[in-house]
């Protein structure tokens, strides 16, 4: 019998609370939740400060990932309930299918104000590198988009083609950024291809020609930051720079791009996917002080 | 903000840039472009503090710009570009 194959592409899904936050005193509870097209978050803020989030895969069916990843943040805060939060925005490709949100805005908009709030306000060049899209913006102090470009057409430079690799590869998705370092002698050069299924072929026949895994990571990593960083160069880089969505925490690619752009990028303790949804309750809070929160019967 | 609509791709950058502090949501090049490829908003998606209208290309257009916009990009004698001339403001431009 066939032996059940080991997924290495899955990412570890994860909650957190903030210990320091004592919610039943907030004025304003607002939510954010980014249902994106790997991944979907559930940002839960008191006042405009981060109480809990809840990060995990999207499933095939967008309102019940919504669903989810709000009862994984509220899981992780253990005493509220649904009925205490006063606006919820929803962000991201399934926005329109947040059944229990009150708006949706952008995920464009969302990002820059959640770099914005997670890398603080010098940030001026946000990088979202999601699961099947690239976004590129430049934003002012207040965290507001000046100039955005977002290339959704082609899944290539994405999150989900080093998920692609990782299984291919057979190399857990964390190991990714270090594995794509342990290479011997000089760099390999990137694949010609940066399209997931033109890539994929190539890696293939680069093992068969005696390759290693590293040298083939290596050289995909390459290939991504290219492309990658050929959008970034479209709107140009303004420091400080930042990078959000999972592929922040790939240093394979990222220690890649780097180089290209000229500045360092900036450090946060946030988890970086969770950008997005930040942003969203962020604007949440923001609608509620201007008095045009919900209305509550 | 500069809005840019399109995408990149092997065969060349196809993007239109709409500059929404200039665009006043008029519809003018709604109705001048031959391929429909604009539309008027009520509110602009990507700035949620912004409630006054604003154009932008179209959902269904955006991923395929470089054959809507063709008929328009003769290679030689090119006139300019009905979105551009009917924008009084001065607000679209294209990157190719």
């Amino acid at each position: 019998m066939a032996e059940e194959k080991q997924e290495f592409w899955r990412w570890t899904e994860s909650n957190w609370k903030n210990p320091d936050i004592i919610w039943k005193d907030a004025k304003f509870v607002t939510v954010g939740i980014d249902v994106g097209s790997v991944s979907s978050q559930a940002v839960i803020m008191a006042d405009g400060k981060i109480l809990a989030y809840g990060n995990m895969r999207t499933g095939s069916d967008s309102p019940n990932s919504a669903r989810n990843a709000l009862k994984f943040a509220l899981d992780a805060l253990g005493d509220m309930s649904e009925e205490r939060m006063d606006y919820c925005i929803g962000t991201g490709y399934g926005r329109v299918n947040v059944p229990f949100a009150d708006r949706s805005v952008t995920e464009i908009a969302c990002h820059a104000r959640g770099a914005n709030f997670l890398y603080g306000p010098e940030v001026r060049t946000v990088l979202d590198v999601g699961g099947q899209d690239i976004k590129a913006i430049q934003c002012d102090k207040k965290g507001k988009v000046t100039n955005f470009l977002m290339n959704d057409k082609c899944a290539a430079g994405t999150g989900r083609g080093m998920e692609v690799f990782s299984d291919l590869l057979g190399i857990p998705i964390q190991e990714v950024g270090d594995r794509s370092y342990e290479f011997k002698g000089e760099e390999p050069p990137a694949v010609s291809s940066t399209c997931v299924v033109y890539a994929k072929s190539e890696a293939t026949s680069l093992l068969r020609k005696g390759w290693t895994k590293e040298e083939v990571l290596a050289a995909y990593c390459k290939a991504m930051a290219d492309r990658i960083y050929s959008l970034v160069e479209r709107i140009g880089v303004k420091p400080e720079f930042a990078v959000t969505g999972g592929m922040a925490k790939n240093r394979g690619v990222m220690d890649r791009i780097m180089p290209k752009i000229g500045i360092e990028r900036m450090k946060t303790e946030w988890d970086t996917q969770i950008a997005g949804a930040a942003g969203a309750a962020l604007f949440g809070y923001t609608l509620c002080q201007k008095g045009k929160g919900r209305v509550k019967g | 903000m500069l809005a840019n609509y399109g995408y990149k791709d092997a065969s060349g950058d196809f993007f239109i840039t709409i500059d929404t502090d200039k665009c006043d949501g008029c519809g003018d090049c709604v109705s001048a472009c031959p391929a429909k490829i604009f539309e008027v908003l009520d509110e602009d998606p990507n700035d949620p503090m912004r409630d006054e209208p604003v154009a932008a290309v179209a959902g269904d257009k955006k991923k395929k710009l470089k054959y809507e916009c063709n008929p328009c990009k003769p290679g030689t004698d090119r006139p300019q570009l009905p979105c551009v001339a009917a924008c009084g403001a001065g607000a679209i431009s294209h990157s190719w």
